[in-house]
């Protein structure tokens, strides 16, 4: 079967009141960049509080579909079979043709839904329901009506021309991206991060993101797997701006000048400092971290309030009551966990202590902090000028 | 920045000479050996010219080489064709423990085909012992591998002794040589020595990547291992890779002229490496006291640093060369080269291989001896508390 078009249905964006039209136009600007990710040209549009894709020259279907079901604010698409108007025996000629096509021999209850746009047309909905739903009776042997519950509705819609879906393939749901402001993803090349990324980025949240690298500890690859997560993150979330840090120089001074079983939760702090200097600078609203409840010692509660405490910005934890199965489901699903699990080194592990505090206290924390009075503000502003920074596209 | 490549042993630079010859062949001379019209006899030209070459450089039969993917495949070739193909004889087979993964990870696919391994030890200079070799050889030994020279470590095997070894106790058991990481190193001769399989890759010769060779030994009983249009005899099928094929051949003609005085060039680098790497302390190189070893390849052992630490730290300098990691081994019965030498456990993360070829200068090692003496001390002071 040929699809002509797809139109596109929105769910919660339809209650926006008067900012609806941000809504929309946020979502027909994600449809058309994620389409860039696809052969074929097409044409995005919103026409009577829905949106439409026409498509303007040959495409893959699956493909396309694949494309779609990526934009957040989608609940459902609809492959529709567009058709000039030629006169409704042509039309009823048609549908049977797309029922035997879609359904076949298959048993299966129906019931035709006609909505007239083109108050002109000569049979008023009533009737289009009425004659195309017994041309189909006729031609199709396993097919019965059913008004209340049909398994299939089908829809036929005359507009200048006419459009006749009956399938709707879930979109993904949540916002556009674009209308909810923009936050700082803390991204390293583990798991939980591009996870805790697409979440809030299914709320309609622009994503900026930090990456901290510390060459020599770590390597060129370990990098190239961070901006490779951010590449299909991206897929949903659109363009990503990562700041790469160099983060060694601080590492090995807080290494050098603090209890070692503190270094972790202290690196941390400097971490979330850093990624909310570039939050603030690049107007975002918020930091969000992959990090979940007594993960590891850097994530129980003592840790997140003693790394939380250097923020001002919220921190956005989408993960937080999430078991690692569950983490992997949603990395499985959006496809980053192989590149997730790619054996590079994130954070050298010959700075991680045999036994790192689980418990820190703020005060102790800020104590030890103090041992770095003499550099550490003159590293950081080394660290944040010299920032590389990426613009990850998908497409 | 200029660029420091010492990861010879990882793969080289391709003679511009062959990459010229590829290029030709590949936009001309393009036609499938197996055609029967004038394009394909150009085509069947090089490869017979190929022969031609080989054979008069390692002094065997035309008909005794073979053309492969590489020396994955010539080692997989051998060790699965040759047992497959003595398997009424016996079913034991004998390796080292310091092997190339392209062999090991084989003698363990043929273990659960039914066939049984020994693994030899080595010594500290990861030398195979005769008297080992000697208590392991069976009855119903039917294969002996043994690398030419160790990858990791550089050490080269008594081969023309163990060879004489293997046959004096049974002629007919096979022995394998894979001479992946020696030939282009120093001139071997397989059919003179003894051996029955000798391996080859391109790439390490300056050669391109993704072709080798295979010495079968006239009469060898050999099992095929790739099926198809019954190139090379039935033996190999597949459409020759010509442009690789003229491509290995002519960068094995480039590196046997003046071989010796290449030889002595890279010997004489690696000496003056070694010399002065040793200065710095807490250095120690793997397998230098070895009777014999290839002149390329320098194991070098430097505590309190993590090999990775290390690589990256002279990569940043666009210096580049590999981590000789023991744990490169996951087979269970092969505990790695480092171990497989009983390296004092803290080199065993700990090291790096620095492998040279005739690109190579004095001022390029200097400059990585000066990079050297300058981080190695720094990062010490970040070792792990």
């Amino acid at each position: 079967m040929t699809f002509q078009t797809f139109l596109l249905k929105y769910g919660e964006i339809g209650i926006k009141g008067k900012n609806r039209y941000l809504f929309e136009d946020a979502l027909v600007r994600q449809i058309k960049y994620s389409l860039k990710g696809v052969e074929g040209k097409f044409n995005v549009y919103k026409s009577q509080a829905r949106i439409y894709v026409d498509c303007l020259s040959e495409y893959d279907y699956e493909d396309v579909v694949e494309h779609l079901k990526r934009v957040f604010g989608l609940v459902g698409i609809c492959p529709v079979v567009r058709l000039e108007d030629e006169g409704f025996d042509r039309l009823k000629e048609e549908v049977v043709a797309y029922m035997k096509e879609m359904y076949g021999e298959k048993d299966f209850t129906f019931k035709i839904e006609a909505r007239r746009a083109k108050k002109s047309y000569p049979k008023n909905s009533m009737e289009i329901n009425c004659d195309l739903g017994e041309a189909v009776l006729e031609n199709l042997k396993g097919s019965s009506v059913d008004v209340h519950k049909p398994e299939v509705l089908v829809n036929v819609e005359v507009r200048n021309e006419i459009y006749i879906y009956s399938q709707i393939i879930p979109g993904p749901g949540g916002m556009p991206v674009g209308t909810n402001g923009g936050a700082m993803l803390l991204l390293s090349g583990g798991i939980d991060s591009p996870v805790a990324g697409y979440m809030i980025s299914k709320r309609g949240v622009k994503l900026h993101a930090t990456y901290f690298h510390a060459p020599p500890y770590t390597s060129e690859r370990a990098k190239q797997k961070v901006v490779d997560l951010a590449k299909i993150v991206a897929r949903y979330s659109g363009p990503i701006e990562l700041n790469v840090v160099n983060f060694t120089d601080i590492q090995l001074y807080i290494y050098d000048k603090c209890p070692h079983d503190e270094l972790t939760i202290i690196m941390r702090r400097y971490m979330m400092k850093i990624a909310e200097h570039f939050a603030l600078e690049s107007g975002c609203l918020g930091l969000i971290t992959g990090e979940s409840i007594g993960q590891v010692a850097s994530q129980t509660m003592q840790s997140l309030a003693a790394t939380n405490e250097v923020c001002t910005l919220p921190v956005y934890r989408p993960v937080i009551g999430f078991d690692k199965q569950e983490i992997v489901d949603i990395a499985e699903k959006i496809d980053t966990y192989e590149t997730s699990i790619l054996p590079f080194e994130d954070c050298c592990t010959i700075f991680v202590a045999k036994h790192p505090v689980t418990k820190p206290s703020v005060k102790r924390i800020k104590k030890s902090e103090e041992n770095l009075q003499d550099k550490i503000e003159e590293l950081m502003k080394e660290a944040i000028e010299s920032t590389e920074k990426i613009t990850v596209r998908a497409f | 920045m200029k660029e420091i490549y010492f990861d010879n042993a990882a793969t080289t630079m391709v003679y511009e000479e062959v990459a010229d010859k590829m290029k030709e062949i590949m936009i001309c001379d393009y036609g499938n050996p197996s055609s029967l019209h004038l394009k394909g006899m150009q085509g069947e030209k090089y490869v017979k010219e190929a022969k031609d070459i080989l054979a008069k450089l390692l002094k065997v039969k035309e008909k005794e080489i073979f053309f492969t993917s590489g020396g994955t495949e010539s080692n997989n070739w051998a060790l699965i064709g040759g047992a497959r193909g003595g398997k009424r004889r016996g079913k034991h087979i004998i390796t080292t423990v310091i092997e190339h993964p392209a062999v090991y990870n084989v003698t363990g696919f043929l273990e659960e085909e039914g066939f049984e391994t020994t693994y030899l030890p080595v010594n500290e200079q990861g030398e195979v012992e005769i008297q080992t070799l000697k208590d392991a050889l069976r009855e119903d030994t039917i294969l002996v591998s043994i690398m030419q020279v160790n990858n990791e470590i550089g050490t080269r095997q008594p081969i023309e002794e163990l060879v004489k070894v293997v046959k004096n106790f049974n002629p007919q058991i096979l022995f394998h040589v894979d001479g992946i990481q020696g030939f282009g190193k120093e001139v071997f001769y397989p059919g003179k020595t003894g051996v029955d399989l000798y391996s080859i890759s391109g790439h390490k010769f300056h050669g391109p990547k993704g072709v080798g060779l295979l010495y079968i030994k006239e009469k060898t009983k050999m099992m095929p291992l790739v099926f198809g249009g019954g190139q090379q005899k039935g033996m190999r099928s597949g459409t020759e890779n010509v442009p690789g094929i003229a491509g290995l051949a002519e960068a094995a003609k480039i590196s046997y002229d003046n071989h010796d005085e290449k030889e002595a060039y890279l010997r004489e680098l690696r000496d003056y490496f070694v010399e002065e790497v040793r200065k710095i302390e807490g250095v120690t190189i793997h397998g230098e006291l070895a009777k014999m070893r290839a002149p390329h390849i320098v194991s070098v052992g430097v505590e309190g640093i993590k090999s990775e630490v290390l690589l990256h730290a002279l990569e940043e300098k666009h210096i580049y060369v590999s981590s000789g990691s023991a744990c490169a081994s996951n087979h269970p019965s092969i505990s790695g080269v480092l171990k497989g030498i009983q390296a004092p456990k803290e080199y065993l993360d700990t090291t790096v291989r620095f492998s040279f070829s005739r690109f190579n200068t004095k001022s390029e090692i200097d400059c990585a001896l000066e990079t050297l003496y300058n981080i190695v001390p720094m990062f010490r002071k970040y070792r792990r508390r």
